[in-house]
C-alpha cells in the first residue's frame, strides 16, 4: 500500500514526537500510527553493589588504587629495562629483549592506569544519569532571522549583489590567482625530459653483454644449462654512479634455457634466441613488478604481485591473470668470445602499459 | 629337617636371574660383535663397489618402477642418468622420493631410507653418468658472508620462497616450500640440481662460495628470532592485518562492552 | 573548585580555586565549563568505536613524533653500517638506513616504531568498524550528513597516511607497492605518463618520492586530519550524540552520564587501555620487518607481496581482472585491466558517500533523527550494507589469493575464480539473506510483543492440553520493540502542472524496492485486539 508524502499534514498524533523538534519538517513516507505506544519514561533506578554494600565499595576502591600502584610499577620497570637490557652491537637477541621488556613495562603502566580509571568510574563514581534537552539544530526562527539580517545588511552596505561588475571581476581575480601556483608543479620533474621518450628506451644496445644481477659479471652461453634461470642486467649497470635503479627498472631481464624443440617461436623472431636460450624483460606488463618466478618444467613465468602468468615456450604470452601484453623479448646473440650479447634494445617499450604506447 | 646355615655353596635366590642375564648378555653381545663387524664396513664410500652394488639393489627395488631398471626413464619418471649424487641425496634425503603420488609437486615427507642407504642410492646414480656431487662440508655449514647471501637470496630465491624463507605459491597448486627447517646440504643440493619446477642454479650462475653465503644467510634467519617478537609466520601484511582485526580490535571491542556495561 | 573553608575569618581560597579564578579571568573558560562540563553523553559500547579511532590516532601522533627525530627521508645512497649483520655493507637509501638504526641501534626505537605501525592498522580498522555502526544504525540521517562526509573523508585520508607512512623506509615490499602505484598511474588515459613523471620527479623510482611522501605524511595529511577530526567532534557536540530507543529516551532528549566525572573517566581510561593494548602488541609481535625485505631494488621481489590490509581491496581488485582487458584503439592504449578496478572502486565509494542522501530522497523525511535504529528495523538499508560489505570483503580477500592457495592447499587459479564469483554474485546473495533475516527478526519482535516470550514453564490445562506459558513484556521491555517507525512506498501523484515527472517515477520505484516488504511496529490497538482474541 503506497503512501502519500506527508508534507505538513497528519503530524498530530504520533508519539515519537518528531514534530516538537521541527514543527514544519515533513516526515516523508514515514508511517505514523495514531495509536502507537507511548514512551513509558525512565525505569526504576537499580543501585550498584558498591552503593549498597560498604565492603564492596572498599574492595572496589582497593582494586582501583592497586591498579594505579601496578601502573607505577610498570613505569619503573620500563625505565629499568631501558638500562638493564642495552643493545649490543650485532646482537639481534639483545634488541628483542630490549623491545620486549621496555614494551611490557609500558604496557603494565598504561593498562594499570586505564583499567583503574574505568573501574573507578564504573564502580565508585556517583551513578548519575542526566537528561539534556535537545533543541532544533537550526536554532529558533529568531536566530535564523537575525543571521539572515546580518547577511542582508552587509550585502546592502557593501553592494555585493548590486555592484555586479565589481563582484564578477572579483570572482574572476580569485579564480585566476592560484593558477601560477598550479604551474609551479611542472617543476616536480626535470624540465628537459619527456616521459614517453624516457619510457621508450632502455640501457640495452647492440653488443651490450648480458651480466649477472647484482655483480655485473658477464656470462657466456655455455654457462646457461637447461632449466636455468639467470637474473640479468646490462653490463655496465652495476658500475653506474647515478640512475642505477632507474635503468634497472627498465633493463632487468630474465634469461632461461629450454630444449629448442619445446620453444615455439614466431618466424621473424627465430634469430632472437640462441640454441634454446631466450631473454625476456623481467618487468611485468601489468603494473611493473618483477616477473621473477620461473617454473622449469611448465615453462610458466609467474608474477607474484597480481598472479599474471606468461608462457615462455610460447613467446611469453599471457595465460592467466590481469596482464595483456606478452613480455617484450630481448634479441640475443653470442659474441666471438662466447659471451651472450644483445642484438639491440627492446623493440617496444618495456614495463606497464601507458596511454601513448601503441 | 635341619635348617643349618651353610655360608658357602648355598645358591643365592637371585642366582637364576643372574644366570639368565649373563646368558642374554653373552648371546646378544656375540651377535652384536659379529654383525657390527660387517656393518662397520658398510660406511658408504663414493667409489666403493660395495656401496654402488647396494645402491643398485635399493634402486631396482624402490625406484625402477618409475625411473626404469637402468635409470633410463619411463613415462612415469625422467631419466636419472647425469643428475648426479646431489639430486638423489636431496630428493631421497628430504623424503620427496619415492614419490607418494604422480604430479608436478613432490611433497616432502619423512624420509623412507636411512642416511647410509640414501648415500648408497646417490652414489649408484652418480656412477651412471657425471653430475653434481654432494657438496663438501665447508660449503654447507655457514660461515660465509650473510650480507652477500641475503642479497643473492632476494634476487634469485625470494620471489618463490619469500624473503624470510616462509614459502610461496606457484601456478596450478604447486608451491615453493618454506626453508626454515632445511639443512644446509639440502639447500645447496636443491640450488645446484633444480628439483621439480625449481630452476637450476649451476655454479656459473651462483658460485659455490655464493651458495655458501646464501646458506649462511638462511642459517642466520633460522637461528635468530625476530627482534620484534613473534613473526606471525613471516607472511607479511596479510598476517598482520588478520591479527589486528581478530585480536587487536576484538580485544578492544570486548573492553568497550565492559566499559559501558552497568556496574554490578 | 569550591572555596575551601579555613579557620581564618577572611575567606582564603585554596590553590585550585585561586588558579581557576586566575585562568578564567583571562579566558572566559567558566562559560565553557558551564556549558559542556555536565553534558549528558549517551553511553553504549557501539558509541565507543569512534573513540578507538581517535585514541589510536593520538598514539600514532605521539609515537610518530618520536620517529621524526630519527628518521631521515632522503634517498641518497649509503652503505649500511649498523648492527644488523645480513645487511652490513649493503647499498641502500638513507631512509632505509635510518629506519634500520631506529630498529637496531636506538633503545626502545623498535618498540616505538612497531607501536606506530600497529596503531596505524588499528586506526583504519576502527574507522571502518565505526562507519559500519553509523551505517547500520542510520546515524547518518539529518542532521548528521556532514559528519558522514567528513568521516568518510577521514577514512580515505587515514588510508593515505598509512600508505605514505609504510612507503617511507624505502624497503623492498613498500617499494614494489610504489611500483604498482606507478604502473596504475601510467595506465590512466591522457594524464597517466605525465602524472607518473611529475610524481616521481622523472623516471621511476627516482630520488624524490620518499621526501615527497614524507611531506605528505607528517605535514599535509596530519594537518587536514586533525582539522577534520576537530570539526567532526564539534558537530557531535552540537548535534548531541544519538541514543538507542529505551524507556525515558526520546527524540527530545539526550540521556547519559555527565561528561564530568563519569564520561571523562570512561573515555580517559579507555585511552590508556588502547595505548596499553597497542604497547602490548608492539612488545610481542613483529610488524613490517624491513630487515628481511632489504632495500628497494626493481629486480628482486618477495613471494607474498601485499600492501597493508586497508589497501588490500584495491590490490585484490587488480588481481581479479581476467586476462587480456587491454587494447590499442586510435593509436592509444586503453588499459581496462586498470581502469575497471579504478572505476569500479570509484563507483563503490560514490555510492557509500551518497547513500545518506539517496535514502533521504527516497523517504522524503525531513525531520531530525536522534534515535539510532536497530539494524533489523531498516531491512533494505541493512541488506544493502551487507551487500557492500560482501563486495569489499571479496576484494580484500583477493589480495591474499596466493597465501590462501598455499595455506589451504588450493590452486591460486581456483582461489581467484572463486573470489571473482564472490565479488559478482556474493552481494546479491548477501542482500537477499540479510533482508530476509531482518524481516524475520522483526516478525519475531512482533510475536514477542503480542504474545510475550516463552517462559519455559509447561502447564497442563484441565482438558489435558499442554501449553507453554508466555510471559508478557512489561512496558519497559516492550518499548524497545515497538518504538521504531516503518516507511511505506511513495504513491505517485501528478505535480502542480499535472505531470508525473521522471524523477517522481524513479523515486516511487526505488521507494517500492525499499519499503514494499515491511513490518510495522505493534500498536496499542493491535495489542488490545490480540488480548481480547485470547480471553
Amino acid at each position: 500500500m503506497a503512501q502519500d508524502d506527508h508534507s505538513g499534514t497528519e503530524l498530530a498524533a504520533a508519539d515519537s514526537s518528531h514534530e516538537a523538534l521541527a514543527p514544519t519538517a515533513s516526515p516523508g513516507t514515514a508511517l505514523i500510527a495514531s495509536d502507537a505506544f507511548e514512551n513509558p519514561g525512565f525505569p526504576p533506578h537499580r543501585p550498584r553493589v558498591t552503593d549498597e554494600d560498604p565492603k564492596k565499595e572498599k574492595r572496589a576502591q582497593r582494586t582501583v588504587y592497586t591498579l594505579f600502584y601496578l601502573s607505577i610499577l610498570g613505569s619503573v620497570w620500563a625505565v629499568a629495562a631501558y638500562m638493564l637490557f642495552p643493545i649490543e652491537s650485532n646482537d639481534v637477541d639483545a634488541v628483542r629483549l630490549n623491545n620486549m621488556f621496555i614494551g611490557l613495562g609500558a604496557t603494565l603502566a598504561l593498562l594499570g592506569l586505564g583499567f583503574g580509571i574505568v573501574h573507578w568510574g564504573k564502580a565508585l563514581m556517583a551513578d548519575v544519569e542526566l537528561a539534556d534537552e535537545r533543541h532544533p539544530i537550526g536554532g529558533s526562527p529568531e536566530t535564523q532571522a537575525a543571521a539572515a539580517k546580518v547577511f542582508s545588511d552587509s550585502n546592502e552596505e557593501s553592494g555585493f549583489t548590486r555592484r555586479s561588475v565589481v563582484r564578477n571581476s572579483l570572482i574572476g581575480a580569485l579564480i585566476a590567482f592560484p593558477l601560477p601556483a598550479v604551474v609551479l608543479f611542472r617543476g616536480f620533474a626535470p624540465q628537459d625530459q619527456l616521459p614517453v621518450e624516457l619510457l621508450s628506451h632502455t640501457m640495452w644496445a647492440k653488443g651490450t653483454r648480458l651480466a649477472l644481477d647484482p655483480s655485473g659479471v658477464p656470462i657466456k652461453a655455455a654457462d646457461v644449462t637447461i632449466g636455468s634461470a639467470f637474473h640479468i642486467i646490462p653490463e655496465g649497470l652495476a658500475e653506474l654512479e647515478h640512475g642505477k635503479l632507474e635503468e634497472k627498472a627498465k633493463a632487468a631481464v630474465l634469461l632461461m634455457r629450454l630444449e629448442p624443440s619445446e620453444l615455439n617461436q614466431a618466424p621473424d623472431r627465430e634469430s632472437w634466441s640462441y640454441d634454446g636460450i631466450v631473454a625476456y624483460s623481467k618487468i611485468c606488463t601489468h603494473v611493473g613488478c618483477p616477473v621473477a618466478l620461473y617454473e622449469q618444467h611448465t615453462h610458466h613465468l609467474l608474477c607474484p604481485c597480481h598472479q599474471s602468468q606468461f608462457d615462455v615456450a610460447n613467446h611469453c604470452e599471457v595465460i592467466f591473470g590481469p596482464a595483456k601484453r606478452p613480455l617484450p623479448q630481448l634479441p640475443i646473440a653470442v659474441d666471438d668470445e662466447g659471451y651472450l650479447i644483445a642484438q639491440s634494445d627492446f623493440t617496444e617499450p618495456v614495463g606497464p602499459s601507458f596511454w601513448e604506447r601503441s | 629337617m635341619n635348617r643349618s646355615k651353610r655360608r658357602t655353596g648355598r645358591r643365592h635366590p637371585l642366582a637364576t636371574v643372574a644366570l639368565l642375564a649373563l646368558g642374554l648378555v653373552f648371546t646378544g653381545g656375540a651377535y652384536a660383535a659379529i654383525s657390527s663387524g660387517t656393518a662397520a664396513q658398510a660406511e658408504a664410500e663414493p667409489t666403493s663397489q660395495e656401496t654402488i652394488e647396494q645402491g643398485k639393489k635399493l634402486f631396482q627395488a624402490n625406484c625402477a618402477t618409475c625411473h626404469g631398471l637402468e635409470a633410463q626413464g619411463t613415462n612415469n619418471g625422467p631419466s636419472l642418468i647425469g643428475v648426479g649424487a646431489a639430486a638423489v641425496d636431496f630428493q631421497v634425503g628430504t623424503g620427496r622420493m619415492p614419490m607418494q603420488m604422480q604430479g608436478p609437486q613432490a611433497q616432502q615427507k619423512p624420509p623412507q631410507f636411512t642416511d647410509e642407504q640414501t648415500k648408497q642410492l646417490a652414489y649408484y646414480v652418480a656412477s651412471l653418468g657425471p653430475g653434481p656431487d654432494i657438496p663438501a662440508e665447508h660449503l654447507v655449514n655457514g660461515g660465509g658472508d650473510a650480507a652477500n647471501g641475503a642479497e643473492l637470496f632476494r634476487i634469485n630465491c625470494a620471489m618463490c620462497h619469500n624473503v624470510a624463507g616462509a614459502g610461496g605459491a606457484l601456478t596450478e597448486g604447486k608451491f615453493a616450500p618454506p626453508l626454515t627447517n632445511v639443512s644446509g646440504v639440502h639447500i645447496y643440493e636443491a640450488m645446484v640440481t633444480g628439483p621439480q619446477n625449481m630452476p637450476v642454479f649451476n655454479d656459473l650462475n651462483i658460485s659455490p662460495e655464493d651458495k655458501r653465503d646464501v646458506i649462511t644467510y638462511l642459517k642466520y634467519v633460522q637461528d635468530n628470532r625476530s627482534p620484534g617478537g613473534f613473526e606471525l609466520g613471516s607472511l607479511g601484511p596479510v598476517a598482520e592485518g588478520l591479527f589486528i582485526w581478530i585480536f587487536g580490535l576484538g580485544a578492544i571491542v570486548a573492553v568497550t562492552v565492559w566499559i559501558t556495561a552497568k556496574s554490578n | 573548585m569550591s572555596t575551601a573553608p579555613s579557620t581564618q575569618v577572611t575567606q582564603k581560597r585554596s590553590f585550585t580555586a585561586s588558579a581557576s579564578v586566575y585562568v578564567n579571568e583571562r579566558t572566559s573558560l567558566a562559560g565553557f565549563v558551564k556549558e559542556l562540563g555536565r553534558k549528558a553523553f549517551p553511553d553504549h559500547w557501539s558509541f565507543l568505536l569512534g573513540e578507538i579511532a581517535l585514541f589510536s590516532f593520538v598514539v600514532i601522533l605521539i609515537s610518530g613524533t618520536f620517529l621524526t627525530f630519527f628518521f631521515q627521508a632522503s634517498q641518497a645512497e649509503v652503505h649500511y653500517d649498523g648492527s644488523y649483520v645480513p645487511l652490513k655493507g649493503v647499498e641502500m637509501s638513507v631512509a632505509m638506513a635510518s629506519t634500520l638504526d631506529i630498529s637496531f641501534d636506538i633503545r626502545g626505537g623498535l618498540f616505538v616504531r612497531q607501536m606506530h605501525h600497529w596503531a596505524a592498522l588499528l586506526f583504519v580498522a576502527a574507522i571502518g568498524l565505526h562507519m559500519l555502526r553509523i551505517f547500520f544504525t542510520g546515524a547518518f540521517r539529518k542532521p548528521r550528513e556532514f559528519n558522514w562526509l567528513i568521516g568518510f573523508t577521514l577514512f580515505i585520508l587515514a588510508m593515505g597516511e598509512g600508505f605514505t607512512g609504510y612507503s617511507l623506509p624505502d624497503d623492498l615490499l613498500s617499494g614494489n607497492g610504489l611500483r604498482i602505484i606507478d604502473g596504475l598511474v601510467k595506465g590512466m588515459p591522457i594524464i597517466g605518463t605525465w602524472t607518473s613523471f611529475l610524481l616521481f620527479g622523472g623516471e621511476f623510482p627516482g630520488t624524490a618520492i620518499v621526501g615527497r611522501l614524507y611531506t605528505l605524511h607528517i605535514l599535509l595529511l596530519p594537518a587536514i586530519i586533525v582539522a577534520l577530526i576537530a570539526i567532526h567532534l564539534v558537530l557531535v557536540v552540537v548535534h548531541k550524540h544519538t541514543q538507542y530507543a529505551a524507556p525515558g529516551k526520546t527524540q527530545q532528549n539526550a540521556v547519559g552520564p555527565p561528561i564530568l566525572p563519569i564520561y571523562a573517566a570512561k573515555a580517559g581510561g579507555f585511552f590508556f587501555i588502547i595505548f596499553g593494548v597497542l604497547a602490548l602488541i608492539a612488545s610481542l609481535f613483529t610488524i613490517n620487518p624491513i630487515w628481511n625485505y632489504g632495500p628497494y631494488d626493481p629486480s628482486p621481489v618477495s613471494a607474498g607481496t601485499q600492501p597493508d590490509w586497508y589497501i588490500g581491496f584495491a590490490d585484490g581488485a587488480l588481481r581479479l581482472i581476467p586476462p587480456g582487458w587491454e587494447f590499442v584503439w586510435l593509436d592509444r592504449t586503453w588499459s581496462f585491466n586498470i581502469l575497471v578496478p579504478l572505476i569500479g572502486i570509484g563507483i563503490f565509494i560514490l555510492l557509500v558517500v551518497a547513500y545518506p542522501f539517496i535514502e533521504a530522497w527516497v523517504k522524503g523525511d525531513h525531520r531530525e533523527h536522534h534515535i539510532a535504529d536497530r539494524p533489523r528495523n531498516a531491512p533494505t538499508r541493512t541488506a544493502i550494507g551487507a551487500a557492500g560489505v560482501t563486495f569489499y570483503a571479496g576484494l580484500w580477500a583477493a589480495a591474499s589469493s596466493d597465501i590462501l592457495a598455499t595455506h589451504f592447499s588450493l590452486t591460486m587459479e581456483g582461489v581467484i575464480h572463486a573470489l571473482q564469483a564472490v565479488v559478482i554474485i556474493g552481494p546479491f546473495v548477501a542482500y537477499f539473506i540479510a533482508k530476509r533475516v531482518c524481516i524475520a527478526l522483526q516478525k519475531k519482535d512482533r510475536e514477542i510483543v503480542l504474545h510475550g516470550y516463552e517462559s519455559g514453564r509447561i502447564v497442563k490445562l484441565p482438558g489435558g492440553e499442554f501449553i507453554e506459558v508466555h510471559q508478557p513484556l512489561d512496558e519497559y521491555d516492550r518499548w524497545r520493540l515497538v518504538s521504531y517507525e516503518a516507511y511505506e512506498p511513495l504513491m505517485i501523484r501528478p505535480n502542480s502542472r499535472g505531470k508525473i515527472t521522471v524523477g517522481q517515477r524513479l523515486r516511487a520505484g526505488v521507494s517500492r524496492w525499499f519499503f514494499e516488504d515491511r513490518i510495522a511496529p505493534v500498536t496499542k490497538g493491535e495489542l488490545e485486539a490480540s488480548h481480547s482474541a485470547h480471553h
